[in-house]
């Protein structure tokens, strides 16, 4: 019998702020031990939290982006509860007046597009961290992040599948960064993701859910909801009930467990801050933030697709990221926008492979826009052949040279002059007069072993369409 | 009325140490807050809009400058335990 799977995901991004959300102290990452932790984020009586504008600017911009509506009012709570990561005893967050609510991610899977609602985004305040394993018997606190601020999207339980919750993680994961409010680096917990899960029979209502947290990566993501996706439908399958709660990935294991610890103290006695004043947005704040939008993925990779001719595939892996997109324009722009698609086949062909080879981001190309821009000029003037050009490639991206340098200075230059190559074709026709006899005899595949001798004899740099063309008349002698 | 009180829940989320001996007296005592609070529930609010704070103003926002510095080596000096920049407590692990 079958099962249909419900997910709905809740994703914190942490917004790429300087300063934390309720005071003046530093976001950066990496810092020394409490070293950006002031009275505020310590929770110390007598100081109050005053809200950051970069804060409430990051939070329209993401509401305009997926087309919610920016709440004209919005009001911080607190979420009690205790832990030694959470000085005040509370976590500052919002409840029942979010500053962002509704709004759509649309998602493809398997060529199908799909539109997923968003049920809110709200701001709320990050806790420090607790180390468990350097200290006997302590935990070691660092309040650096406490009080950095997050977003909190949250979606409709309008997700079906792992593929699915992994394509609207992916795609949020997308926007945040071309919105520039968030790092997206997953390893350092900018960007997580908690799902929740649950199994029914088709036709009856939705089944109990069970929320997973701790999850780092888009692949873990794939697995803790197929692993509890399996275990749901184990429990019922053997007479038993899915019990609302909280459970953690442990991706060495591939498994989900229960964290009954948290059960007991879910009850997070919500009431609005006494310390924070009601949010009210402006119709001159949206418009400030509008006029600041950068241009958002689906609409560049339209553009893409209309202004450099691109296909859908192609527009849609130079957009991938903004940085890609930047990177893919400026080579355009500095060939003079020629040849949009050769341009497009470098940058997701050679520079994406030899890029993921040595573990590199696009930002830290050794080969930058502007080499690479000179190196396609020369494949389009036809002073080099694409084959040679891979060449010239390998050795800028181990060099400073430019494309121009290294063709002089290696003599890869392509060979053009007809006659120059008509003489060293009838060399290599009259160097095989065994093989001319059998080519005029009917063995017309023997043409390709010509064209293989006469590139051999000029270590590649003959012009591959002139070889072709001289060759055919030549041996139509 | 409301439904009686769960002490040791309340105590428990409040991490308030309520002793055997005092969890009648104590029950007593929030009961008797939350007849209050039952009081007040029973006025009609129809079209009221809640509300979110007692002063009628609005938040005021502040530039996302950092104006904070280092002070951990100042206000460590009241913390019990501190080692490597850490504050130490005793151990909580999930």
């Amino acid at each position: 019998m079958t099962w249909e799977t419900v997910i709905g995901l809740e994703v914190h991004a942490q917004l790429a702020t300087n300063t934390k959300i309720f005071s003046a102290a530093s976001t950066a990452f990496g810092a020394m031990p409490n070293t950006q932790a002031c009275l505020v984020d310590l929770g110390m009586p007598g100081v109050l939290p005053v809200l950051n504008k970069g804060v409430v600017d990051m939070a329209i911009r993401f509401g305009l982006a997926v087309g919610a509506t920016v709440a004209e009012k919005s009001v911080f709570a607190r979420k009690n509860y205790f832990y030694p990561d959470l000085p005040k005893g509370y976590q500052i967050s919002q409840f029942e007046l979010p500053v962002v609510l509704g709004g759509q991610i649309t998602i493809e899977v398997d060529g199908k597009k799909k539109v997923i609602n968003l049920t809110r985004a709200h701001l709320e305040e990050d806790a420090g961290k607790s180390l468990h394993e350097d200290f006997e018997g302590y935990s070691g606190i660092d309040l650096n992040r406490a009080g950095t601020p997050l977003l909190e999207i949250v979606s409709e339980p309008d997700l079906r599948s792992p593929a699915e919750a992994v394509a609207y993680a992916k795609k949020l994961h997308e926007l945040v960064q071309y919105l520039g409010i968030c790092d997206g680096n997953m390893q350092e917990g900018s960007f997580r993701v908690d799902a929740n899960v649950s199994v029914h029979r088709p036709g009856a209502p939705f089944g109990t859910r069970a929320e997973i947290k701790n999850v780092n990566s888009f692949k873990f993501l794939e697995r803790a909801i197929m692993f509890e996706v399996e275990r749901q439908i184990d429990v019922i399958e053997a007479g038993g009930q899915v019990v609302q709660e909280t459970r953690l990935y442990d991706a060495a294991k591939d498994e989900t467990r229960s964290m009954r610890s948290k059960e007991e103290a879910m009850d997070y006695r919500y009431f609005p801050c006494p310390d924070l004043l009601p949010l009210i947005i402006t119709p001159a704040m949206i418009e400030a933030v509008k006029a600041d939008m950068p241009e958002l993925p689906d609409a560049k990779r339209a553009r893409f697709m209309s202004q450099y001719g691109l296909n859908d595939y192609d527009a849609m892996v130079l957009t991938n990221s903004r940085e890609i997109a930047d990177y893919y324009e400026a080579v355009v722009a500095a060939t003079g926008g020629k040849d949009a698609k050769i341009a497009a086949n470098w940058v997701m062909g050679e520079l994406n492979a030899r890029l993921n080879n040595d573990n590199l981001s696009i930002s830290e190309s050794p080969v930058d826009a502007q080499r690479m821009a000179g190196l396609i000029a020369r494949i389009l003037d036809q002073t080099i052949s694409g084959k040679i050009a891979k060449d010239v490639f390998d050795a800028m991206w181990t060099s400073q040279d430019s494309a121009d340098a290294i063709i002089e200075s290696k003599g890869l230059k392509q060979i053009t002059d007809p006659v120059a190559i008509a003489a060293m074709v009838r060399g290599v026709i009259d160097q095989f007069p065994e093989q001319l006899a059998q080519y005029k005899g009917g063995r017309d595949k023997l043409f390709g072993f010509f064209v293989g001798e006469v590139m051999k004899a000029t270590k590649g740099k003959a012009n591959p369409g002139q070889v072709n063309q001289i060759l055919k008349d030549e041996l139509a002698k | 009325m409301s439904d009686q009180i769960d002490v040791h829940k309340v105590a428990r989320l409040g991490a308030l140490a309520v002793s055997d001996d005092e969890v009648a007296a104590v029950g007593q005592k929030l009961n008797a807050i939350l007849g209050l609070f039952d009081q007040l529930a029973a006025i009609n609010t129809d079209g009221v809009e809640p509300m979110a704070h007692p002063l009628d103003q609005v938040q005021r926002l502040r530039e996302d400058v950092v104006t904070e510095t280092d002070i951990h080596e100042y206000v460590q000096q009241i913390a019990p335990k501190v080692e490597a920049g850490l504050y130490l407590v005793p151990k909580v692990i999930e």
